[in-house]
């Protein structure tokens, strides 16, 4: 499994830890998240808040706008894909991205099967809800992984949840007997061998990160203090008053997320956060795509 | 004896965990105030140069990283480090430190797809593995910079007094060489 590109596409998201990947529409918006401090960008035509209030079947990106946010910016560029759209991810592939993010934000293409990411040589980023979601991501390929949340709501409750359980559901394992990880591979629907992986290191084989309604620098730093190594910022961002602004704040905030002084500086005078909606007010739950 | 290593963004992680290894404690760098701590060597992990040089600007850590390593403070830098020590970047007027005589192209190989691994002499230390992530490329250097390492003719691994900076990862893996030659060679 873990051969050499495989390798290299783990070691690329280690780079990223301790930083804040900020979905981006237009090489505008790239530059200005570049300028506040992203450590990557999610190349993408509609934040997840928009394809909420579009409706319809939301694809991947025309690559043509891609590529302008490549030759925007210095920083890597992810974008995405609909879940088991082998075809979206090749051309992705094809043109050159430095990472795919299956996404449940998009349309699934597939409703039960997950793009075979282990016969691509370019790296994948997946969401999970749960430590077996995670690893059987990891299974089929996928060389970083980030919460769910609940994607364009400005509610950072899911994330909370997911990032909760994955470390719980970590800390389990590792206080297991050897002899008691068969039974658990089983009831999570894993492989043994990702699980005996946690079972040793107490942590996911990949580097793992919070994602799905962060909107303020105090939900970022909640997400590092729960264990994530870093941070994906969506709608949070170019749905606020000030983005500039509150874009560098939050960079600021995961890097001291427990100096609280600083914290209490950084959120002050960022104007209009995102309105946010309640994930309870919403018809479509995209955490629940692709499990 | 304890290293520091700037912790603002990157593989941090990895470097400590490199240096606990060899029995080193190390102190991460966050904010103005820990350069307060006590340590001897400093450290310049992997990540996104662009993220590090605006923190160390913007929480005012820069000159007083910038001096100490004038003073003489020894420093490890790898990938984004590198780029943070340069006194020059090709296609880039941005300096960052600025205190190492090397001109560095950033994402010289391109985007992540050319990413690659190999094995490699450095300083004499036979086959080390080398892992090149989205990375730059030290096109040239002043002549009181010493070339460690080289790959395809490229300058790979270059010191000048005490500063070493690589343009790969020594930190990912478990090869602890190039760590201990900077322990042993330059503190």
């Amino acid at each position: 499994m873990r051969n050499e590109q495989y390798e290299l596409n783990c070691n690329l998201a280690q780079m990223l830890k301790g930083g804040v990947i900020m979905d981006v529409t237009t090489p505008e918006q790239a530059k200005i998240a570049e300028d506040a401090g992203a450590c990557a960008v999610m190349a993408l035509e509609r934040i997840p808040a928009d394809i909420r209030a579009a409706g319809g079947v939301s694809r991947m990106s025309d690559p043509g706008m891609i590529r302008g946010i490549q030759e925007a910016v210095s920083i890597p560029v992810m974008a995405k894909c609909r879940i088991g759209h082998i075809a979206e991810a090749r051309i992705l592939e094809a043109i050159e991205i430095d990472y795919i993010d299956e996404s449940e934000v998009l349309s699934p293409a597939d409703d039960i099967y997950h793009v075979d990411k282990r016969a691509f040589k370019v790296p994948f980023v997946c969401g999970a809800r749960d430590l077996g979601e995670a690893l059987r991501r990891i299974n089929e390929g996928a060389a970083m992984i980030r919460t769910k949340g609940e994607p364009g709501t400005g509610d950072v409750v899911q994330a909370v949840r997911h990032m909760r359980k994955m470390t719980q559901e970590i800390r389990r394992v590792a206080n297991m007997a050897e002899d008691e990880l068969y039974e658990a591979a089983k009831q999570l629907q894993v492989p043994f061998d990702l699980l005996q992986y946690v079972h040793e290191n107490g942590k996911l084989p990949v580097v793992n990160f919070a994602a799905g309604g962060v909107a303020t620098p105090a939900d970022a730093a909640l997400m590092m203090l729960l264990g994530a190594e870093g941070v994906f910022v969506g709608s949070g961002i170019f749905k606020s008053g000030d983005p500039a602004k509150r874009a560098a704040a939050i960079v600021k905030a995961v890097t001291n997320y427990q100096d609280y002084g600083m914290l209490a500086e950084l959120s002050c005078g960022l104007g209009e956060a995102m309105v946010g909606i309640n994930p309870a007010e919403i018809k479509i739950i995209m955490e629940e795509r692709g499990i | 004896m304890r290293i520091a290593v700037l912790a603002l963004q990157g593989d941090f992680a990895e470097h400590e965990a490199v240096f606990h290894r060899l029995g080193i404690p190390t102190c991460q760098l966050r904010q103005k105030s820990d350069l307060e701590l006590d340590f001897d060597a400093l450290v310049l992990p992997g990540g996104e140069s662009t993220v590090q040089g605006k923190l160390l600007r913007e929480l005012e850590m820069f000159e007083r990283v910038r001096s100490l390593i004038k003073e003489g403070l020894p420093v490890m830098a790898t990938c984004a480090g590198s780029i943070l020590l340069a006194e020059q970047l090709l296609d880039d007027p941005t300096v960052h430190l600025g205190t190492m005589g090397i001109t560095v192209r950033r994402n010289a190989y391109g985007r992540q797809l050319s990413s690659f691994h190999t094995v490699g002499d450095f300083a004499g230390i036979k086959d080390v593995p080398m892992s090149f992530i989205r990375a730059p490329q030290i096109e040239s250097c002043t002549s009181d910079v010493e070339i460690l390492a080289g790959y395809n003719g490229q300058i790979t691994a270059a010191r000048q007094e005490n500063q070493l900076a690589m343009t790969f990862h020594p930190e990912l893996g478990t090869d602890c060489r190039i760590a201990e030659y900077f322990l042993s060679e330059m503190l």
